[in-house]
């Protein structure tokens, strides 16, 4: 389609910006100054460039598009291969777009070591990116460790208080999930004689036995990742120690790692071991789904409820990954996607209050609907965002995710339902808590309402939300071909794995 | 017995390295104290002279009746060692300059241990083995004591000498045996006889047992690990960097040799014995630095873990698995230089500090220098896309396609639980703030080397193919 590396151009953008920031000197005001525009203009640039994919994508194939590949090392059959398909390409969108928010989010409340924490922020939207595009098994595994990396350093650098703690068990947690599947890339390197995804998926065929062990070793990474129950311990610290930049991605994009990870690494290579676990997947979503609920009820702390709702949130994620039909996998996708929007603008809003009272607790506010009007406007849309009103981008996900469920397990998908019962309860009581209520406490006489840069900071995330609720079809058609391919492949697996087993 | 010519033209590197440190030595003895800082420079030169003298014109063949070897891997591991000494004579300069001990008899200890660590790795002979061992060993007790009016140093040096005298009489008491049972010392004796049906005498079992043992002391693999922690951390810190890259890098090399070639047939035998060795090591290493205070105990403790990886590349046996071993050595080299070449810039008001927390701050008052030791420590944690990764991922590939899955599936976790030191060290830089701020270096060899050492590192990281293949051609010396 295009002889331009568009998707090398897309990932490695930012490392430009990044090394501008890295080089520029002068007075620290300047270098600030100049940081904060260099990190701006790169990652809206890197946006407008993802855009073109959107544009050029041609959403009647289901197989990658935009492929770059070469050699990289051959002597460990590891390639450069870039690619994407219906599936990835709204996470590539989600983290460009995401980015520039996150810098302009961070435009007045980070002070301290600018220069750093731009060059940090752009370094991880290309490992982000990367990792979304990247069509090599190793290749992915370098962008998804490489993530720790910048994000180690955004949380213990930027955060709160107890900011060492949470980066050291963010970037422990995730390491020993991911080490695991690291051996299991070994192995089937060494089953296959390449990493190469495409011909892996052609040419892989483990006995039973062998694919539930690699099953598992990816499930312990992408586990962690999404974070399932009860590997999530790590996100509600590091969710409210981080930066509010660094929560936004963290809830953005970080967790549909896990998710994507399931999608296209753990299903299509490893079918029969998909299916045989995926009970186990929809005992541990429901539990993560009815218990952080609860959890998220109890919460004192605003930051650590949003963080909490998020593992409900991502339980239909996996939920809807391994029933595998159409409706099911399709509003997998969405809900992170529309997860990956809202959560992250919930965040923000969080930032909002925070920036001016440096307070998450949610007993320290009341009553803001008298002095920020705007405010109590854009949290309350975001809320029911994330409740699952019809109209706004959170109902297509869950609705979808359920319709699928209920066609392959009631069960599965009544018990998921509760969630969004108990989903509405603990988010609107937040709302009521933050908002609502009268004004009485001293400290929030004075507080402003939203500003022209955090005006601009919303916008464009609840133009997306609309758009996302009103017309999905804009969303879900390119991915159809991509997904129908995946469920195609997955159903042919299995038929012929039992066949096999049939033959005498 | 006539030597001809051609063996001569094999050991030319060797002969060169031996005449020019002698002819040094007379200089330094005819010159006094003043011809140190010559000595020093020329000791570099010869080394790096050594180095290239290994390649122009390459050579292979085995020379001396067959005492000495030279072929793909020797000469690889040969140019890594020569490197390291070299940079590490270079590092050392500033610092025993500060301590009033800069003497030329330093340099050319230097040279001549890395003359035994070359006779080492070329040796086809147990008893050249032996002879390489010594002079290496020897030189090195003095240089551990070479501050000798320094209590740590001294003791490091003894500890050293026992320590290290214990397993040479290991190494022998087990050569003797494999002598006795196998009728030779040659290389191809032993090969030989091992194939004829000696391989099931129990003898020579406990003589492997032996020297195996005695090799793993060389290495300060676990059990045999003991002195690594009190050496690295008594040793003046340009000592501990040689000790960390040179020896350590001869003695695998030795190691590989000599499990691989004569003792091959018993691999089913010794396999176990380093897996063992490699699953301790690699745990020892993670586990034990996790509390260390002192950056270079810390280091000999990763340094410990370091060989474990090594080790498990060693137990897969197969080709992979040696190109693996020099795949792995050449990065570690690269990052054990730039850590010991930061670890020299750490002083505050003029004295050295060696503390991990007075590293504090280190971020903002020099920002390149917290940078270097960044990529240094997640490189060495292994995490991609820094070189490290590529040292593992080549490890855990042998391993997996020799069936050592339990042991990988240690190794993996073994490097989780290691990643939390070196990340404490980037802490500390980054998120601490600074109690007393170290002093700024002026522009010298150790920022130098700190520096091209972060640039390697960045270059290994993305282009890691040219080190790949010239690890595939260093294998093809033990398969050809």
């Amino acid at each position: 389609m295009s002889s331009w590396p568009i998707l090398s151009l897309v990932t490695f953008l930012p490392l430009v910006g990044a090394f501008f920031c890295l080089v520029v000197d002068g007075p620290k005001e300047a270098v600030d100054r100049n940081c904060r525009s260099a990190a701006l203009i790169t990652s809206l640039a890197t946006f407008l460039v993802s855009l073109v994919l959107w544009v050029r994508f041609d959403a009647t194939k289901a197989g990658f598009q935009f492929e770059e590949k070469f050699d990289w090392v051959p002597a460990l059959g590891i390639g450069y291969h870039m690619g994407i398909d219906g599936i990835s390409l709204f996470f590539v969108l989600l983290s460009t777009l995401l980015t520039p928010i996150c810098i302009l989010a961070s435009w007045e409340s980070i002070k301290v070591r600018v220069k750093e924490y731009m060059i940090a922020f752009l370094v991880l939207e290309t490992f982000m990116v990367g990792m979304f595009c990247a069509l090599d098994l190793a290749l992915f595994y370098i962008f998804f460790e490489g993530v720790l990396i910048p994000m180690f350093l955004i949380i213990g650098v930027w955060g709160g208080k107890r900011r060492v703690y949470a980066a050291f068990k963010f970037f422990l947690y995730t390491l020993l999930g991911s080490v695991l599947m690291l051996l299991a890339i070994i192995a089937i390197y060494w089953q296959v004689g390449t990493t190469d995804l495409p011909t892996t998926m052609e040419k892989l065929n483990l006995p039973f036995t062998w694919q539930c062990w690699l099953w598992l070793a990816f499930f312990a990474s992408f586990a962690v990742k999404v974070p399932m129950w009860p590997v999530h311990t790590w996100l509600p610290d590091a969710h409210v120690e981080a930066p509010t930049a660094g929560s936004v991605i963290l809830a953005g994009v970080l967790l549909k790692m896990g998710g994507y990870g399931f999608l296209r690494f753990s299903i299509p290579l490893l079918p029969e071991a998909s299916q045989y676990f995926a009970p186990l997947v929809f005992g541990l979503s429901i539990v993560a789904i009815v218990y952080t609920s609860l959890v998220a009820l109890v919460q004192e702390d605003m930051k650590k409820l949003i963080a909490y709702s998020s593992i409900a949130h991502m339980g239909f994620v996996t939920i809807g990954a391994f029933v595998m039909n159409m409706q099911s996998v399709q509003g997998s996708i969405f809900q992170m996607l529309s997860h990956g929007i809202v959560s992250a603008a919930l965040f923000l809003c969080v930032g909002v209050v925070y920036d001016r009272m440096h307070t998450r607790e949610i007993a320290a506010y009341g009553g803001l609907v008298h002095r920020m009007p705007r405010y109590a406007f854009t949290f309350m849309f975001f809320t029911l965002a994330s409740v699952g009103l019809p109209g706004l981008s959170g109902f297509v996900g869950e609705f979808l995710v359920l319709v699928g469920t209920f066609k392959a397990n009631t069960w599965v998908a009544f018990l998921a339902t509760t969630g969004i019962i108990l989903g509405a309860a603990y988010a609107l009581w937040l709302y009521r808590k933050v908002i609502f209520g009268e004004l009485t406490k001293d400290s929030l006489k004075g507080i402003l309402d939203m500003n022209r840069r955090e005006i601009a900071v919303f916008l464009p995330l609840v133009l997306i939300t609309l758009w996302m609720g009103i017309y999905p079809s804009s969303f879900l058609d390119p991915m159809a071909p991509a997904v129908d391919k995946l469920i195609g492949d997955y159903h042919a697996a299995l038929k012929l794995a039992r066949t096999a087993a049939l033959a005498p | 017995m006539i030597v001809g010519l051609e063996s001569w033209a094999l050991a030319r590197p060797e002969i060169f390295l031996a005449a020019a440190t002698l002819l040094l030595l007379i200089y330094g003895v005819v010159r006094g104290e003043t011809a140190t800082p010559f000595v020093s420079v020329a000791t570099s030169v010869v080394l790096l002279a050594t180095a290239v003298l290994l390649f122009a014109p390459y050579r292979e063949g085995t020379a001396f009746a067959s005492l000495f070897i030279v072929d793909r891997l020797t000469t690889t591991m040969k140019a890594l060692v020569l490197i390291g000494a070299a940079v590490a004579v270079l590092m050392s300069r500033a610092y025993f300059e500060q301590a009033k001990a800069w003497r030329f008899e330093y340099p050319l200890l230097v040279a001549l241990a890395t003359l035994g660590m070359m006779l080492m790795i070329s040796a086809n002979d147990l008893m050249a083995l032996y002879v390489g061992l010594e002079l290496q060993s020897l030189a090195l007790y003095v240089i551990a004591a070479f501050q000798r009016d320094n209590l740590r140093s001294t003791e490091a040096g003894v500890k050293y000498f026992v320590l290290g005298s214990v397993a040479s009489g290991m190494l022998l008491f087990g050569a003797s045996l494999i002598y006795g049972f196998c009728g030779g010392t040659a290389f191809v004796q032993i090969s030989r006889a091992l194939l004829d049906g000696k391989a099931a005498e129990f003898g020579v079992i406990v003589g492997l047992v032996f020297v195996v043992a005695g090799l793993a002391f060389k290495v300060s693999a676990v059990p045999f690990h003991m002195w690594t922690p009190d050496v690295y951390e008594g040793a003046p810190t340009p000592v501990t960097a040689l000790f960390a890259v040179a020896p350590k890098i001869a003695a695998i090399s030795l190691m590989v040799s000599v499990l691989m070639g004569p003792f091959k047939p018993l691999f089913l035998q010794w396999q176990q014995i380093i897996v063992v060795a490699s699953v301790l090591s690699m745990a020892l290493g993670a586990f034990a630095a996790l509390r260390q205070q002192n950056i270079k105990r810390l280091m000999a403790y990763s340094s410990i873990g370091n060989v474990g990886y090594v080790l498990l590349g060693l137990a897969s046996g197969s080709e992979k698995g040696i190109q693996a071993i020099v795949f792995y050595l050449a990065i570690y080299l690269v990052m054990t230089l730039g850590v010991f070449a930061t670890i020299l810039m750490m002083k505050r008001r003029g004295v050295m500090v060696e503390n991990v927390s007075d590293l504090a701050g280190l971020a903002k008052s020099q920002p390149m220098m917290a940078f270097a030791m960044l990529l240094f420590m997640f490189s060495l944690a292994g995490i991609p896309p820094l070189a490290g990764f590529w040292g593992k991922l080549y490890i855990f590939i042998a391993a997996v396609e020799a069936r050592l899955f339990i042991p990988a599936v240690l190794g993996v976790l073994a490097s989780v639980v290691a990643s939390y030191y070196y990340l404490r060290i980037v802490k500390v830089m980054y998120f601490d703030e600074e109690s007393e701020t170290l002093d700024r270096t002026p522009f010298g060899v150790n920022r130098a080397v700190a520096l091209i050492a972060a640039v390697l590192v960045t270059v290994f990281s993305l282009a890691p193919q040219p080190l790949s293949l010239i690890a595939a051609a260093a294998a093809k010396g033990l398969f050809p």
